[in-house]
């Protein structure tokens, strides 16, 4: 089993199966559910991102929100303004926050730990105002994302809801299926000595200039994608639906996720997904004050942050993979 | 006042670099720990001075625990350390950089005194106490570590080679002073040492570490005299 | 030309409150290699206890000064619980920006905190001098008592902490803490403490910066309000451009910062504001990236 996950072909097959599974699993649960599966693959797709950056680069980007917003805005222009079809409408998503990502990564392969959080955080905070500024991105109101009717051979019954959930959770399949691949190529490997040592990288060879413009596009790409998803579960792109505790809930679900580790994106994404149906429930007790409703997710999400840089710095994924090494060392001593 | 180490043991990681380490070294005492790259040398001198924290074992100092205490604390003692490669702050001047030894103190009068006294023994560093620490040369720059470590008024000198990198024409030099140092301020001194000789040659006794352990300890000019040390370390 | 001639002097003073921005965040960089993002919510958090203490005692420079040493104490105690924890444990992934991702995740708890007990309250603090510009010959300039108060602060600050930083024997500590902690701690600095230290100052640089840009701007104050994301943005820009070691290199930056900032509001479009900001960070962090005032070394952290 482990080495048939190993192989390219097993991995295609065992993300085929895993499509198979959610497939019949969003037809047994109701809508609610779905919805909230549709945006679970979307945050696997941001994190995900997160983690190719962060985790296999050694870049930080405390402003992937911003990246989130290109994408999405993309898709909705193309789609309102061209009218392509949907999935072409996510292929221009990809492309152009993946061609945003590569000037933004030329800038930001030179630019170190503090320097790079900040102008992340910078263009996070920044990105969204410019959508008041030109008239055809629709001001504060925003502009409405429309994907279309699933396609009727699906039966009268299918859901606009089901068909998000099958639409996002494809796309986090197949970017994850094509992540994995990427990660264990010549690249993956590049990146991972970059970020283990730059100095020795350099000395190996490698361009790390290059290599880190590189993982900065791609992890953009992959922004884009899931902003486009976004965009696609909420109906509309505009700038409060990329604000900046979007940003921080992103980074908290790379690090819950362990950012070296992708098996561990599904942690990430179920608390994030989980984060707001807990922070109402806690709100509905306290009496559904509008104060409490609209910061108390974001004050978990917070506390999340800061407990596990705290306390499981590497993920919980690692961390129990740590601990059973050293286990399995004392064993065989 | 002597310095007793027991059954000390340090570990770097998974690996054990200093061993059951026991020795006594007596008050005014230059004590020269030899040994080849690896041997365990920086580590139990960063263990006496508080920077790595030991595994098991004790070492005592005028009563002190030196092994549960931080460094900052130690220098309070009559501890200093001079740690591997010339540590000076180079973004300081040669006069602050002093003065950053006696800070503790916060005796403006005396610490002039001192700095005076450290400017007589080094008369290059009263040249350039203006100068920012980074354009000092080799030489100079580990004239400055000894004397912020002077400016504490230790009691209890710990070196880490100080002949680091440095042109023989200086380490000698270097050395002469180290020795004149301690016979003239009664200081203890643990001298830790890739240059043998040059080590052994100033020092009253003499200890070999090797692999973390003890290796061999003697006067300084018997182990000189050691035809087993001078083929392992000396290399004649 | 009046109108210009105003232009200047609204940029310099909300570039002197990005400049007290800047030096918070410059002097805990300094003492512990950490931009503090949290900085600015300290900053509120600061002012909302500035905000309680004008109630209490009815007057502004009594609040100031509470706020300045509360919110000093609220700093220190993020270094010694956070922070240390973090510096201790060097290894992993992420060692190198855990602290930074912890500040951000401080950020986060202190809005979020102060949005659910504040949020629904309007909190209004108005400047205890008057705000209304000096008339000269019949023009009434954009220089107020209030904002001649704030630019003198900014200096005075300036100068102070210039002086403390190369003159005393707590600034050498700083200074040698920040370059080499291992070497200072063997010189016997308590490093630990001189850290928290820094933080402090950098948590009362903070509160004032608050305290002054609420009641100089529309005096409302909320946890959601654009001023403190301003502040949060522009004082790290502010920051960088100075070169993130220098506090002269602050305070031109702030300035410099406010004053291109102020043109553009005035001839451009209030919009273009955070883009302004940010195409002037990259191109100072692409063409000089050691800032106006900073040393040749590259910017590795």
């Amino acid at each position: 089993m482990h080495k048939l996950i190993h192989s390219n072909i097993g991995r295609l097959l065992f993300f085929g199966a895993l499509g198979c599974l959610l497939f019949l699993a969003g037809n047994r649960v109701d809508e609610l559910r779905v919805y909230q599966g549709a945006t679970l693959a979307m945050f696997v797709v941001a994190i995900s991102s997160i983690i190719l950056l962060t985790g296999y680069s050694g870049q930080v980007s405390l402003g992937h929100g911003a990246l989130l917003a290109i994408g999405g805005y993309s898709a909705v222009l193309a789609r309102n303004y061209w009218s392509l079809p949907i999935w072409l409408c996510f292929a221009v998503a990809v492309l152009a926050t993946a061609a945003a990502g590569s000037v933004l990564g030329t800038a930001a392969a030179r630019l170190s730990g503090p320097y790079l959080a900040g102008t992340t955080l910078a263009l996070a905070v920044g990105l969204p105002s410019i959508a008041n500024q030109f008239s055809f991105l629709g001001g504060e109101q925003g502009l409405l994302f429309d994907v279309g009717a699933p396609p009727a051979s699906l039966g009268a019954d299918f859901s606009p809801y089901k068909w998000y959930f099958w639409i996002a959770s494809s796309a986090a399949l197949i970017a994850l299926w094509w992540l994995q691949n990427i990660l264990r190529s010549r690249y993956g490997r590049t990146w991972r000595a970059v970020r283990g040592n730059e100095v020795a990288a350099e000395l190996a060879g490698i361009h790390v200039g290059k290599a880190k413009t590189l993982a900065f596009t791609l992890s953009a790409g992959l922004a884009g994608l899931a902003g486009a998803l976004l965009a696609m579960t909420i109906g509309t792109v505009s700038p409060s639906a990329f604000p900046l505790t979007l940003s921080f809930s992103l980074l908290t679900g790379a690090v819950l996720s362990g950012v070296t580790t992708l098996p561990g994106v599904m942690i990430g994404a179920v608390t994030l997904v989980a984060t707001p149906e807990i922070a109402n429930a806690i709100s509905h007790r306290l009496g559904d004050s509008g104060a409490v409703t609209s910061n108390l997710p974001g004050l978990l999400v917070s506390a999340l942050l800061i407990l596990v840089v705290m306390l499981v710095p590497n993920g919980p994924v690692e961390q129990l993979r740590s601990i059973r090494t050293r286990r399995s060392v004392s064993t065989s001593r | 006042m002597t310095l007793i180490v027991s059954e000390l043991c340090v570990d770097h990681g998974a690996i054990r670099a200093v061993d059951h380490v026991s020795l006594r070294i007596e008050q005014g005492q230059l004590a020269a720990v030899i040994g080849a790259n690896g041997a365990g040398k920086t580590t139990l001198l960063r263990a006496l001075s508080g920077l790595t924290p030991a595994r098991s074992g004790s070492a005592t100092w005028k009563g002190h625990d030196l092994l549960h205490s931080k460094p900052e604390k130690l220098v309070r003692f009559g501890v200093s350390h001079v740690s591997e490669g010339k540590s000076v702050i180079p973004e300081l001047s040669v006069e602050e950089n002093l003065n950053l030894g006696a800070l503790w103190r916060r005796n403006a009068k005396e610490s002039e005194q001192t700095r005076n006294k450290i400017f007589e023994t080094f008369p290059r560093l009263e040249e350039r106490a203006g100068q920012l620490a980074d354009t000092l040369s080799g030489g100079e720059r580990q004239m400055l570590a000894i004397g912020r470590a002077l400016m504490a008024k230790p009691e209890l000198l710990l070196l880490d080679e100080p002949s680091l990198g440095l042109a023989p024409l200086v380490i000698a030099q270097i050395f002469q002073s180290i020795r004149d140092l301690t016979t003239q301020m009664g200081l203890t001194v643990v001298l830790v040492e890739q240059n043998a000789l040059g080590a052994l040659e100033i020092a009253d006794v003499g200890i070999v570490l090797n692999l973390g352990r003890i290796a061999a300890t003697d006067r300084a000019q018997s182990l000189i005299e050691n035809p087993q040390v001078r083929a392992a370390y000396l290399g004649y | 030309m009046f109108t210009f001639i105003d232009t200047l002097l609204i940029g310099l003073t909300s570039g002197a409150v990005y400049s007290l921005m800047a030096i918070a965040l410059v002097l805990v960089w300094r003492s512990t290699r950490v931009v503090n993002f949290a900085q600015a919510g300290q900053a509120l958090l600061s002012t909302y206890i500035g905000y309680e203490c004008m109630g209490r005692f009815h007057s502004f420079w009594i609040a100031l000064a509470l706020a300045m040493i509360l919110g000093a104490g609220v700093s220190a105690l993020i270094e010694m619980l956070f922070m240390r924890t973090l510096f201790k444990r060097n290894t992993g992934p992420i060692a190198g920006v855990a602290p930074i991702i912890a500040t951000l995740g401080l950020l986060g708890i202190i809005r979020g905190g102060i949005g659910i007990f504040m949020g629904g309250k309007e909190t209004i603090i108005r400047p205890p001098l008057s705000n209304v510009g000096f008339t000269i010959s019949g023009h009434t300039f954009a220089l107020s008592p209030f904002k001649l108060v704030i630019l003198s602060a900014v200096l005075i600050m300036m100068i102070l902490l210039s002086l403390i930083f190369t003159k005393t024997n707590i600034g050498l500590a700083l200074r040698a803490s920040a370059y080499a902690p291992e070497i200072a701690r063997l010189a016997g600095v308590k490093v630990d403490a001189i850290r928290t230290l820094g933080w402090a100052i950098a948590g009362a640089a903070g509160a004032a910066a608050g305290m002054l840009q609420t009641p100089n701007g529309t005096g409302a104050l909320s946890p959601d309000s654009l001023e403190f994301s301003l502040l949060l943005v522009f004082g790290f820009i502010a920051a960088v451009i100075g070169g993130l070691e220098s506090l002269v290199g602050a305070v031109i930056g702030g300035l410099l910062l406010g004053l291109v900032l102020a043109i553009v509001l005035m001839y451009v479009n209030a919009t273009l504001l955070f883009m302004t900001a940010f195409v002037l960070l990259i191109v100072v962090l692409l063409v000089r990236p050691q800032g106006i005032m900073g040393k040749k070394a590259g910017r590795r952290a």
